[in-house]
């Protein structure tokens, strides 16, 4: 499998899911597992017992940003299946075995990254999620589990949750779960190494007993337990009881041969170089500044959309553009436009609606600290990085500012904003300017002593805000050589050096589901005794015996 | 070594006498058996002398004694066939190696899964049939009923001995689970679906015994291939037995239909209704219940398309029915199969690897194998002069699992729309007035060479002994 047969599109609507069904009461909305077997992303497997592929993941983002802006009134997501006494068996096997490396990788990473939404909206934005297992749990499955608030296990003798991955499939629980059962539900290393070994899984008490879950219902009780739980949850929440929603309309896109468009972003892929440059654009209007206003401008409140466009080129240049490596943040437009929708996100940041938008860019920007290319913030005339816009700059591995000594007036400037002090926090928990200087308390009261204040490549340079300063003279040719000089380099180490990089500072759970499990995954899923001929992944179920080299390397 | 030794608290020919921590453990779980049979047993069978065939050896002089056994002392114990000298594993990739007389660490999981898959039926059953002795048609079935529980409860021990001589603290917890749950139980089922359906009545039960068991004898065939050579041998000695389950309900179902022709002579008609009027069952509902029974038990068989199936068979642990008798390489790398798919309102073939396919081969081995007591029956219409005709239904009818799950195609193999299926369906299938019919012919007959209106005399008693021996005392 590869993808160069069609686009992968990450946008979809209820109306054309093939694999959940939403359903709404109260405070409870209920996301239920019913994967179409023969509906999966690519030819070549079928999804059997709830086993899930790309495909399944794209509608499972789709139905979260559903609830969180369509669906206000929800506080309490349970995630069940329809299926009889299966829950989900996790990744389909067929479906890596039959991968490239790339595909497989691209794959664990948006699930990872779907699977952290699910705890960030939890964390901020009071939405609660139960993992209702009712049935047969398995690997991807139990890490999705894992991903929940909460996780309720039928106790039918039979039931059992399980991360076989080891055992069975010579490689790792990786979408999170070898580090989410340590670090999330302090399992004992020793009973989780029993547990991350035996295919059968743990059921029952013991499975309560050694915290893999944290309740167990017998099956004529578990609908009951589930629903008080998720009423109980709900209770807590602070979620709005009768707003309206606000509906996601489709996401408008072009794409043609080497360029992608949208309203606010754009990015034209330069193929002979290996780049693409992704436009961002300010609005051309000031945000309305009312919430009512702001409620009925909806799908098209610039924030909320910026972040759908900027989320779905990240995305689908990550999984269907694999060799452009190098990526050009540009921003164009007013910065004071930018800093005018700051404010408003500022002033109106408890509403849910306004807290779901900041969530949205939240997210997004944290797509972009995981995403394996290179990042260039390009900061030259007509650019806009302020506030928000500042964060795209922050998140790049360098930020070229041009300096106009001749023009003060046409000189490009930034801006640090008020929602540069952590209002879209990555995964660590830190904002990307404390994580820039190591939350060193010099360097950051300088920053903030400017804040507000327009500065130029000189000022931000002195700062530590931007890697380069060149002037007009040398704009050009810095910048050429910066690029042609990167896109030289091996994208493999290039990759892991970035993340190294940019996960700089402590770790917590999320860094070591992104650094330290999936980098241990990704040698795994390179190695013979993974994917080779005979390797565990490639052979299962076809009753070909695996041929493990056995040195320990 | 083949005798039994009855003077041990657990009769068995295994020298348990010498193994004396298995001894402690299966000793332990007695009376845990005992107290899940006097609970869910055959029910108001207590202190009954049941004139019953009991074990004394493996072999063929010995494994069928008769005499009264007092319910419920019944000695369940554990037999093995004798062990083949020097037998080697013969097919899998570990074909031409000496067979396993332990459990290797790297199929434990597998292993344990499919005996106590397999264990967990053997308590179901009986499970699912205990009330049917309220309801006996005649002292000859009800000891025959009798007879078939206590043997389920001896596959049970079998299992049993195998998860704790070989599976350690996992095994006995595993042993203590097949205790544990309940037929039908909502909170608390067996295993597999079938074995959670209610035998209501005994027209479904001798449709248990003819179809079910023999979905047991099928798998007991495959494992008796096993490279675990203590579970080939268990099962070897089980298959013996599920032999007379089979007879039940194929002899059963023949007397019923026996009867409903007599009935369709006496009465010049073959007019369902006046047919059930004069107390007999009507053919066109016993071909309701085949429907039923035969759908749901190739169910059992699981996916067509298996990577469990080929994992089962290239390691040795589950062999093909009759795998020492077939002629091929015996590792089926290259091999493949046809199974049946349905797409676009049409039912078509797809070649698929034969190791991926290898639950369809036992499925088409046990439809072939059902067809033929199928025949038996429709001679005994003929004989009577009748046209009508049972059939087994086709395979894709009523499925619910493996890819013909939920297409709907009719008993005669023609895929229909969802709005027939839902008109038709009713006539296909045992309605809940049929049950009900059924049920209400259902009285208790056990004066020793009595029989109940809807079901004929067999035409000879068990170990030869006349038709009207009192098999059963109730004391």
């Amino acid at each position: 499998m590869n993808n160069s047969i069609e686009p992968v599109d990450y946008r979809t609507e209820p109306s054309r899911y093939r694999h959940w069904k939403l359903s709404f009461d109260g405070a409870v909305a209920t996301l239920a597992a019913d994967f179409d077997e023969d509906a999966g992303l690519r030819p070549g497997y079928r999804l059997k017992l709830n086993s899930y592929d790309l495909g399944v993941d794209i509608e499972l983002n789709d139905a979260l940003n559903r609830i969180r802006f369509e669906h206000p009134e929800v506080r309490c997501v349970v995630i069940t299946s329809l299926k009889d006494k299966v829950f989900c068996s996790g990744a389909n096997i067929f479906m890596l075995g039959s991968s490239s490396h790339a595909w497989k990788v691209n794959f664990c990473k948006f699930t990872n990254e779907t699977r952290n939404g699910i705890e960030d909206s939890s964390r901020y934005s009071g939405l609660r999620f139960i993992a209702a297992v009712n049935g047969v749990c398995a690997g991807g499955g139990y890490e999705l589990a894992l991903a929940c608030d909460e996780i309720i296990l039928v106790d039918d003798r039979s039931s059992a949750v399980s991360l076989p991955e080891v055992p069975l499939l010579g490689v790792l629980p990786g979408t999170g779960g070898l580090t989410r059962i340590t670090d999330k539900r302090h399992v004992r290393h020793d009973l989780a190494d029993i547990f991350c070994t035996t295919t059968e899984g743990v059921r029952g008490q013991r499975a309560k007993d050694w915290r893999l879950v944290d309740e167990i219902a017998k099956p004529a009780r578990f609908r009951e337990v589930v629903r008080k739980r998720a009423e109980a949850l709900a209770e807590a929440g602070d979620r709005p009881r009768d707003a309206a929603g606000i509906h996601l309309a489709p996401l408008e896109r072009t794409v043609e041969e080497s360029a992608l468009g949208y309203r606010h972003v754009a990015v034209e892929i330069d193929r002979g170089a290996r780049t693409a440059r992704f436009i961002v654009r300010a609005p051309d209007s000031a945000l309305p500044d009312s919430i009512d206003a702001i409620v009925a401008a909806g799908a098209d409140f610039y924030p909320l959309a910026l972040a759908r466009e900027l989320e779905d080129a990240v995305l689908y240049m990550r999984t269907n553009e694999p060799d452009i490596g190098v990526w050009l943040l540009h921003t164009r437009g007013d910065p004071a436009a930018v800093l005018g929708m700051d404010e408003v996100l500022m002033a109106h940041r408890e509403h849910w609606f306004v807290r779901e938008t900041i969530g949205y860019l939240r997210r997004t920007f944290c797509r972009l600290d995981v995403s394996s290319r290179s990042l260039f913030a390009i900061i030259d005339e007509g650019s806009c990085f302020a506030g928000t816009f500042l964060e795209l700059s922050l998140a790049c591995d360098r930020s070229y500012h041009l300096a106009l000594p001749d023009d003060h007036s046409a000189a490009p400037r930034i801006t640090v904003g008020g929602v540069n002090d952590g209002l879209y926090p990555m995964v660590t928990g830190e904002s990307r300017l404390g994580r820039r200087f190591y939350h060193e308390e010099e360097a950051l009261s300088a920053v903030q002593a400017k804040a507000g204040q327009p500065l130029d490549a000189d000022g931000a340079h002195e700062l530590g805000l931007v890697t380069s300063n060149p002037d007009d003279l040398d704009w050009d040719d810095e910048v050429r050589i910066a690029v042609e000089e990167r896109v030289a380099m091996s994208p493999d180490a290039l990759t892991a050096m970035e993340a190294n990089l940019r996960f700089n500072g402590r770790e917590t759970m999320l860094t070591r589901i992104f650094g330290r499990l999936s980098a241990w995954q990704n040698w795994i899923f390179q190695r013979p005794n993974a994917v080779g001929e005979r390797g565990a992944l490639r052979v299962y179920g076809s009753g070909e015996k695996t041929a493990f080299d056995w040195n320990r390397v | 070594m083949s005798s039994i030794d009855y003077n041990e608290k657990i009769p068995n020919n295994v020298n348990l006498a010498e193994d004396r921590g298995l001894r402690r453990a299966l000793e332990h779980w007695q009376p845990n058996y005992l107290g899940w049979w006097s609970e869910m047993g055959p029910e108001g069978s207590r202190d009954f002398d049941v004139y019953l065939r009991t074990a004394i050896s493996v072999d063929p002089k010995g494994w069928a004694q008769f005499d009264y056994v007092r319910m419920p002392d019944y000695r369940w114990g554990i037999f093995l066939n004798p062990g083949q000298e020097d037998r080697r594993i013969h097919f899998g990739d570990h074909k031409g190696e000496p067979a396993w007389q332990e459990v290797p660490g790297e199929y434990r999981a597998n292993l344990r899964r499919i005996i106590v898959t397999q264990g967990d039926t053997e308590p179901a059953s009986v499970e699912q049939q205990r009330h049917l002795g309220l309801t006996c048609p005649s002292l000859y079935d009800l000891r025959n009923l009798f007879q078939v529980n206590v043997e389920e409860g001896r596959h049970l021990w079998a299992m049993v001995y195998l998860l704790h001589k070989y599976f350690g603290r996992d095994g006995r917890e595993e042993g203590e689970a097949l205790l544990e749950r309940r037929s039908g139980e909502e909170d608390n089922p067996r295993i597999l679906q079938a074995f959670n359906e209610r035998t209501p009545d005994w027209l479904a039960f001798f449709m248990f015994t003819y179809f079910t068991d023999r979905d047991g004898k099928f798998q007991l065939c495959a494992l008796a291939e096993s490279a675990f050579d203590p579970l080939a041998r268990t099962t070897r000695f089980m298959l013996t037995e599920e032999a007379h389950h089979m007879f039940v309900g194929e002899s059963g179902v023949s007397r019923v239909i026996q009867r409903t022709c007599q009935v369709m002579r006496e009465l010049g008609t073959d007019d369902p209704e006046r047919v059930r009027s004069a107390g007999a069952i009507d053919l066109p509902t016993i071909q309701r219940y085949i429907n039923f029974h035969f759908s749901v038990t190739i169910d059992l068989f699981g996916a067509d398309e298996s990577s469990n199936a080929a994992t089962f068979y290239s390691t040795g642990l589950k062999g093909r029915f009759g795998e020492g008798k077939r002629n091929d390489d015996h590792v089926l790398k290259d091999d493949s199969y046809r199974v049946l798919v349905e797409r676009d309102g049409n039912l078509s073939e797809k070649e698929v690897p034969m190791l991926n396919a290898l639950n369809e081969v036992l499925r088409d081995d046990f439809i072939a194998d059902s067809v033929g007591g199928v025949n038996r029956w429709n001679k005994v219409i003929e004989k009577a002069g009748f046209d009508y005709r049972l059939i087994v239904p086709h395979k894709a009818f009523n499925r619910k699992i493996g890819s013909l799950a939920g297409a709907r195609v009719s008993p005669d193999g023609h895929v229909i729309s969802g709005d027939e299926w839902d008109r038709r369906m009713a006539g296909w299938l045992p309605s809940p007035g049929d049950r009900e019919f059924v049920a209400s012919l259902m009285g208790r007959v056990v004066a020793p060479g009595k029989f109940a209106g809807w079901i004929a005399p067999p035409a000879m008693g068990v170990n030869r002994l006349p038709v009207d021996f009192e098999y059963v005392r109730f004391n």
